[in-house]
């Protein structure tokens, strides 16, 4: 009882700041242990006349706890880029660790992660929307709270990022899920809002949004991207986030 | 021709063995196998708006090409068969030609992998020149800038280990001769060279066993590279008599090679160097630079890349690609669009000449099969005294491709 009445209090001292880290860090809290996964998606973009095309991925994620996620992504199309592959070293503090496979000439290159707010292959995420989202890489400041859905303003750490800022919109009840992101430009002016649709629970703790919807409200364009079921059982090891793997995976 | 037939045998013979060990494996685990198949058809125009300098060469070259590729995988995509084949239609015979640029079996297991048949090695990190890369023949018909090349018959092992990087082991039975464009070719010699004619250093010939080891790395923001070949070179060795007669033919080389990157915020550092060492040859070459890139400066996503490297070669005269003392320079736009549309302008100086190449490349995709490139060299001021340049000031031209992929 009177470790719960401490612990009430701690609550009710908290700053804003602190209350939004320590949502952030129960929602990754929530998603630990689910070691590594692999899913298949298809990205639509549709520009301002609702002309759409599409690309279809695949994408590889190992869980790491010490330091960052290390993903590998291979692009199956379009067919002129089909085997196109990325591997990333996301890191908690400082510049992840980027290489690209071109597999028209068999070359893998490593790249620069400085350009975070570029656009994905024409889409209307940014190379940081996709990039795995480590707790360290945001100051937070928690803004309210609306029965199961806790919102929390986060804002990049680092200077080379697109936006002043993101509200971010967590689901309590379930998992601390993300259910829609607003992005803020560098003119602090509403650029996008990410939705998280069709979310399906795995393992009985791990919940996958299986559609993500982004608006760019300054464009009109939109991005869907559509998943396909998750593979949490491949058992993906280091080995399988290699340049070995990478030449591997884009042939 | 020849040497793509002695190449089928290779392959045939290979494949033969190969296919009796795996039927059985198959046997014994029925596993969940994924076929895949590719295809894309080129129609290529080339355009030499010079007067041709020796006789028999055209200035206009239609052309047509087809790139088939199969995939079968199987056991989660651990172990698999990969093809790609390749055939070009073109005026000039020589550049009429076939190959299969990959064709092999790969398996990997843990820490390694495993893969025997025709495949394609990249090594390196610079743009203008590619010196470490020894493994492949290059297709010299097919492109300028070399970086086509032909399928290499090997057995191929790596092994990762935890804290000490990558190594990769080679072993290379067999050798390909470089194909050089015929009588009615552009960027070719005043004599022309059939490639039957270039013997070999070694008395073994094309079937001189050659080995290759690499080690890989990367430590924080560097990326590390150290190799070493050991076998009959890729380059063929020109030595002109005092009638000016050219004889040559394939040395028997040693070529330790280094790679570095440093990759810092936008800036790409690079470092390519080759020591080669053989009875009738002995040189260092160095290709250095950067590359900085400007990204997303117009909040659409447009990149602007800015290149720049020196090139030594202290073969001097005789280095094949005549890149001995010269700058490189460029441009890479990248719009980042739907369409991948990408632009890359860049020369090449010589420091101690007036002999400079301009270059573009520019390409774009349309709807979600086609595909469009134009490509333009440009050779300006060669001076005479150019040993191998000098063959080709009147052949500055545009390329245009159109392709559609199935």
């Amino acid at each position: 009882m009177l470790a719960a009445a401490f612990v009430g209090t701690a609550v009710y001292a908290q700053s804003a700041e602190e209350k939004g880290l320590q949502i952030a860090k129960a929602a990754e809290k929530a998603d630990e242990g689910f070691g590594s996964s692999i899913v298949e998606l298809k990205m639509t973009l549709k520009n301002k006349n609702g002309q759409t095309s599409e690309r279809f991925l695949t994408t590889r994620t190992l869980e790491l706890t010490e330091d960052g996620d290390k993903s590998l992504i291979v692009f199956e199309s379009p067919k002129d880029v089909k085997g196109t592959a990325t591997l990333t070293y996301t890191h908690k503090v400082g510049a992840d660790d980027q290489w690209l496979y071109l597999p028209s000439i068999k070359r893998v290159k490593r790249i620069s992660s400085n350009n975070k707010s570029g656009p994905f292959v024409g889409s209307e995420f940014a190379y940081e929307d996709l990039s795995s989202q480590e707790v360290e890489k945001y100051a937070y400041k928690f803004l309210k709270e609306e029965g199961d859905l806790l919102v929390v303003e986060q804002d990049p750490v680092d200077p080379k990022s697109g936006y002043t800022r993101r509200v971010v919109t967590y689901n309590k009840g379930k998992g601390y899920r993300l259910e829609k992101i607003e992005f803020y430009d560098r003119k602090n002016a509403l650029l996008k809002t990410l939705t998280y649709n069709d979310y399906k629970l795995y393992k009985n703790k791990f919940w996958r949004a299986l559609t993500f919807n982004m608006v760019n409200h300054q464009s009109n364009k939109e991005t869907l991207l559509k998943f396909s079921d998750y593979n949490f059982g491949a058992e993906l090891a280091e080995e399988d986030f290699t340049e070995v793997a990478l030449k591997r995976a884009g042939s | 021709m020849t040497n793509n037939n002695r190449l089928s045998v290779w392959v045939v013979v290979f494949f033969t063995g190969l296919s009796l060990g795996w039927t059985q494996d198959a046997k014994r685990e029925k596993r969940k196998v994924n076929h895949e198949f590719e295809m894309e058809l080129e129609a290529e125009y080339r355009y030499f708006w010079d007067d041709a300098q020796f006789p028999g060469q055209e200035d206009h070259y239609p052309s047509l090409a087809i790139r088939p590729d199969y995939s079968m995988e199987w056991n989660d995509g651990y172990e698999s068969i990969n093809f790609t084949g390749f055939f070009r239609w073109d005026r000039d015979d020589e550049r009429t030609h076939w190959d299969i640029r990959e064709l092999y079996y790969q398996k990997a297991k843990g820490k390694w992998e495993l893969s025997l048949g025709l495949k394609k090695i990249y090594w390196g990190v610079t743009e203008s020149n590619h010196l470490v890369d020894v493994i492949n023949q290059t297709d010299a018909v097919e492109t300028f800038d070399g970086e086509e090349k032909l399928g290499q018959p090997m057995a191929q092992f790596s092994y990762i280990t935890d804290k000490w990087g990558t190594f990769d082991f080679f072993y290379l039975p067999y050798h390909r001769k470089r194909t050089f464009p015929g009588d009615e070719g552009r960027l070719r010699f005043g004599t022309v060279i059939n490639q039957d004619d270039l013997g070999y250093e070694s008395g073994a010939e094309e079937w001189r066993q050659d080995v290759a080891l690499r080690w890989k790395h990367y430590f924080g923001i560097f990326d590390i590279g150290l190799s070493h070949f050991y076998g009959t070179g890729r380059e063929p060795l020109f030595v002109f008599d005092t009638f000016g007669n050219i004889n040559a033919f394939y040395p028997v080389i040693h070529q330790t090679g280094l790679d570095l990157q440093i990759t810092h915020d936008a800036f790409l550092w690079k470092l390519e160097s080759i020591y080669r060492n053989a009875d009738a040859q002995d040189f260092v070459a160095v290709v250095a630079g950067l590359e900085y890139t400007f990204s997303n400066i117009d909040g659409n996503g447009l990149d602007i890349g800015l290149l720049g490297e020196y090139l030594y070669d202290e073969r001097d005269d005789l280095s094949l690609n005549a890149l001995q003392n010269d700058v490189f320079f460029g441009s890479r736009l990248a719009f980042n669009d739907v369409q991948d549309t990408s632009i890359l302008i860049g020369g090449i100086a010589d420091l101690e000449s007036s002999s400079k190449i301009f270059s573009l490349e520019a390409s774009r995709r349309f709807g979600s099969n086609w595909r469009a490139e134009v490509e333009a060299r440009i050779f300006s001021s060669i001076e005479d005294t150019e040993l191998i340049l000098s063959n080709f000031r009147q052949d500055s031209f545009l390329r245009f491709t159109i392709s559609r992929f199935f």
